[in-house]
């Protein structure tokens, strides 16, 4: 099925971004993700936050690891690049990528299982060195492709569909990202696309590490009564803190908002980011205080949602290797090869 | 007692104490004898340990340059207490101890066929140092300026030696130089009247040979080779490669104004991730490797099997060491054959070479990223820890300047936009290797979603049966068609016609070269052929077709090349007699020699108990 490529023909009338494209030039292939997934839905914000950011998709490098989550990259950007790894391993591939060619934007997308345990080592040290990437973890707490087992974000007392209760502490990916120091941490959920393609459009422009932990409910498997990641748990636990509006450098700011009520923050590439605050205590340029609000409203049962940390002067893995502005792909034999001189006096000092 | 009497041929053992400082001493006493014009091989023979426990470094002098381990101890200086009596009973009669007589020791811890060269080492520092550090660090220079007139060797040698050593450190030159000449005085007052057997004279025989160690080799052909990304996990013995990679790259990857580099390299926090980076940068067209050793290899079987499937180039390599699981971690294997040559699950083979010393160490790992980009596939450069960790003579690196980089077949948004057809996994020359893009492109032609599933010719997702099959038959094709890329076997043939031939690969090397002139000299010649890389060309079958016996000579327990071989070709394997040598030291000439006179000559012990049964 997933071989099927979707007909080219689209509307006339539908709008065109900056580089000419219409959103059907950001799909991909046809979905074989069961019908009202929520990671169907994190494709088409991923497909609509590249498309308002005119981002060209041949410069899009899409990785991810095993599973359900891990086979979407298929279903959207078609003209990318894309590389389904191994299971819990995207992220080790997505650096050694990101170092081979920096100028790539790089969408890591993983699932709780492949992120929160096969692959929490990989998740974990991907952060830690700032690799720049967008890194979408989508969330439904169950293993889907194998039949509805619990992964390592499953919430203690959440039921499985065969009525088994779950007994083991939950991974919680926000509060780790937070913890080891990415750079852009956010929460969105799949059933909230106006929240999460902002969220995904924010994270596209930040250098650094920014991990986006998205809620998707499993249609099949988590998505009964008893479970913490259904939907209809989601909406009646979401805690939305606030909302964000992207925009770009060359976008004009239309909208006003009441001050007190509104955080702007500029990043590196000269886009903005404007939250709408809907809680008006939290504030996201405190790590400190982000994960101790996230744990807080965690114990009351609360699913914190929105940007939860952003620090626009992130430095991402190139920077800390001090590694040359071409990327190392296209570097030819002058710039990596010393030479045969220099090799004689390599020679001479080993006599 | 007869004293062994020798000029320029013989083993000299230090006995040492780990983290006391001897290792630069014993190097600058195996320098020094280099300088002379005299062949040496030293080894390190050393624990998985920092401090503490015993360490040896066996110097061979040998004035016909053999390079391999000869086994037997001519001259021991003792140094270690814990180790001091099985050092003593190591000694070959005749042959002579030196030690520290600081502490008395009783009659009975010495050899009436040994000579003894007493010298009260940690007295003179004591007397000499006030610096704890000094006391101990000085007494392994002490002891090679007394080592330097018992065999004869000029001061000035030494002292040229060590001012180059300082050459950065002027202050640290005059109390070396000070501490040699005291253990030198020593040695003329209390040795002079009655010289040893063994010494040393300057000779002509080193040439424009290189004195480098494997691990510093594979670094520098890895620079040279156009790396610039390497990923890795410590792990002995191969830490060294990424750790020379790293120094050298420094000096010459590094643009002087801006101090940005033309490289990356990531420790990363196991195997598993080095080997998925190496898989990252390969796939976006980046020249990329890691080093590790058995262990790592086990754990990095998942991504390789990837990267053979989604066809991805990248180099390994794979410094052997004792297994199996953490085995003998500080001690020399060629055990990982099997492991590495059909690692991960399903049918998958790979491209492995197998330097013989650090020469081809930078020549084999240079080749292999151009083999792993031509392949798309990994490669491994299968060293081990007698190549890698010990400093070895070997011909001089060469580079060409003409040589440019075979990135392969890849595709061109050019050739691209021209409507050149492009199917990822497609075989369009008839080689069996596809063509690729990198990410990136072409903005709307060339791109493919890698994966490790199978896949039609235009990396569709498919799970037909015909589909798979023509995946995986290409593979074999591009299997056949690197046999002729890869470095060919080198066959010696004996001064007459012989029946019989030995194969061999990689460390073993050395002591096999010296091995097959003492059997000739013995009447037992026999044509010999190195194998270089796997996978085999038809040329290894036809050698061991033009000979009734051949012996495999190995240093691993099960024979593993010689399973290739079987498997490989389909040859009988009664024809092919396993040699194998695995206690964890490198295999000498005397081991070969005896293994295969004994086995020509009819043959009491076998060497492999299955073997004669076969035979």
């Amino acid at each position: 099925m997933t071989y099927l490529p979707k007909p080219k023909l689209h509307h006339p009338s539908l709008a065109c971004n900056a580089l000419g494209y219409t959103r059907r030039d950001y799909e991909g292939k046809i979905s074989t993700l069961c019908a009202g997934c929520g990671h169907d839905s994190i494709s088409a914000a991923i497909v609509r936050a590249c498309w308002e950011l005119a981002i060209e998709p041949h410069r899009v490098a899409k990785l991810s690891g095993i599973g359900c989550s891990s086979k979407t990259p298929d279903y959207f950007l078609g003209p990318s690049h894309g590389f389904n790894t191994v299971h819990g391993r995207m992220p080790s591939v997505l650096t050694g990528a990101n170092l081979a060619n920096r100028d790539l934007l790089y969408l890591g997308v993983s699932g709780d299982g492949d992120s929160a345990s096969i692959g929490i080592g990989q998740f974990v040290h991907a952060i830690r060195r700032g690799v720049c990437m967008v890194y979408i973890v989508e969330n439904n707490g169950v293993y889907g492709l194998t039949k509805g087992q619990f992964s390592a974000t499953a919430d203690i007392g959440s039921v499985s569909k065969k009525g088994v209760v779950n007994t083991d502490a939950p991974i919680d990916l926000v509060g780790l990202a937070l913890q080891l120091g990415a750079t852009y941490v956010a929460r969105g959920f799949s059933g909230d696309k106006e929240q999460l393609v902002p969220l995904i459009k924010g994270a596209i422009a930040h250098r650094g590490a920014a991990i986006i932990d998205v809620i998707s409910p499993c249609v099949a498997f988590n998505n009964h009564a008893g479970s913490t990641k259904s939907y209809d748990y989601v909406r009646e636990h979401n805690d939305a803190i606030n909302r964000l509006d992207f925009i770009t450098p060359r976008a004009e700011i239309t909208v006003d908002y009441a001050p007190g009520e509104l955080i702007e923050v500029e990043q590196h590439d000269g886009s903005s980011l404007r939250l709408r605050k809907l809680d008006t205590a939290y504030d996201p340029s405190d790590r400190v205080a982000a994960m101790t609000y996230v744990h807080e409203r965690q114990a009351a049962g609360e699913i914190v949602t929105g940007l939860l940390y952003v620090d626009p002067e992130a430095q991402d893995l190139h920077t800390h290797l001090k590694t040359v502005a071409t990327p190392l792909n296209s570097l030819d034999a002058a710039a990596l090869c010393p030479g045969a001189a220099v090799l004689d006096k390599i020679n001479a000092a080993l006599r | 007692m007869k004293a062994i009497t020798a000029v320029n041929d013989f083993v000299i053992k230090f006995a040492n104490v780990n983290g006391s400082g001897s290792a630069s001493a014993n190097e600058l006493f195996a320098k020094a004898i280099l300088r002379m014009g005299v062949p040496v091989s030293p080894r390190n023979i050393f624990p998985s340990n920092i401090q503490g426990l015993p360490t040896w470094y066996e110097v061979r002098v040998c004035a016909d340059g053999w390079l391999g381990r000869r086994g037997g101890i001519d001259f021991m200086v003792a140094m270690n207490p814990q180790t001091f009596d099985a050092d003593v009973a190591e000694i070959a009669a005749g042959g002579y101890l030196f030690y520290d007589s600081t502490r008395p020791l009783p009659k009975s811890k010495f050899r009436d066929d040994v000579r003894t060269l007493a010298m009260p080492i940690t007295q003179i520092c004591n007397a000499t140092y006030d610096d704890p550090r000094q006391r101990q660090l000085f007494k392994n220079i002490i002891y090679v300026g007394a080592l330097s007139v018992l065999l004869g060797i000029d001061a000035e040698v030494f002292e040229k030696l060590i001012g180059e050593q300082y050459r950065n450190k002027p202050k640290l030159y005059e109390p070396n130089v000070r501490a040699l000449h005291i253990g030198r005085d020593f040695a003329r007052e209390h040795f002079g009247g009655e010289p040893i057997g063994l010494a040393v004279r300057p000779a002509d025989a080193v040439g424009d040979r290189i004195f480098v160690d494997g691990n510093s080799a594979a670094a520098l052909g890895c620079v040279y080779g156009g790396a610039s990304v390497c990923a890795w996990y410590p792990i002995t013995p191969s830490s060294s490669v990424a750790e020379a990679f790293e120094k050298y790259c420094g000096k010459y990857r590094v643009d002087a104004a801006s101090g940005a580099r033309n490289y990356a390299i990531v420790q990363a926090e196991d195997e598993i991730a080095s080997i998925g980076m190496v898989v990252g940068a390969g796939w976006n067209g980046a020249r990329a490797f890691t080093a590790t050793s058995g262990p790592g290899v086990s754990l990095m079987t998942e991504f390789i099997g990837l990267a053979y499937f989604a066809e991805i180039p990248m180099t390994i390599i794979n410094v052997q060491r004792g297994g199996p699981s953490t085995g003998m971690p500080t001690r020399t294997q060629q055990a990982d054959l099997l492991s590495c040559a059909y690692a991960s699950h399903g049918d998958t083979k790979h491209v492995l070479l197998f330097p013989e010393d650090p020469h081809e160490c930078f020549e084999f790992s240079a080749q292999a990223l151009d083999l792993a980009d031509r392949l798309q596939t990994p490669v491994f450069v299968m060293t081990d820890l007698d190549i890698g960790m010990n400093q070895r003579l070997c011909a001089p690196f060469r580079w060409d300047d003409a040589r440019a980089y075979d990135r392969g077949k890849v595709m061109s948004a050019k050739e691209l936009e021209a409507g050149k057809d492009f199917g990822r996994y497609k075989d369009v020359d008839g080689d069996g290797i596809p063509w690729r893009t990198y990410p990136g492109t072409h903005p709307s032609k060339g791109a493919y979603f890698t994966r490790g599933t199978s896949r039609d010719p235009y990396a569709r997702y498919s799970e037909r049966g015909a589909d798979y099959i023509y995946n995986v038959q290409r593979l074999l094709t591009k299997f056949d068609t690197a046999k002729a890329l890869v470095p060919q076997p080198i066959e010696r043939k004996a001064a007459r016609a012989t029946r019989f031939g030995a194969i061999h690969f990689g460390s073993t090397a050395p002591a096999m070269d010296e091995a097959i002139v003492a059997l000739e000299r013995e009447g037992l010649p026999l044509d010999t052929l190195r194998i270089r890389a796997f996978p085999f060309p038809e040329s290894i079958a036809d050698f061991i077709a033009a000979h009734e016996r051949v012996f495999v000579v190995e240093q691993n327990r099960d024979a593993q090349l010689r399973s290739m071989l079987v498997n490989e070709f389909g040859i009988d394997p009664a024809r092919l007699v396993p040699v194998l040598h695995f206690d964890g030291t490198p295999i000498t000439a005397r081991f070969i020699t005896s293994s295969i006179a004994r086995e020509l000559r009819g043959a009491q012990a076998p060497t492999h108990p299955a073997e004669a049964a076969n035979a």
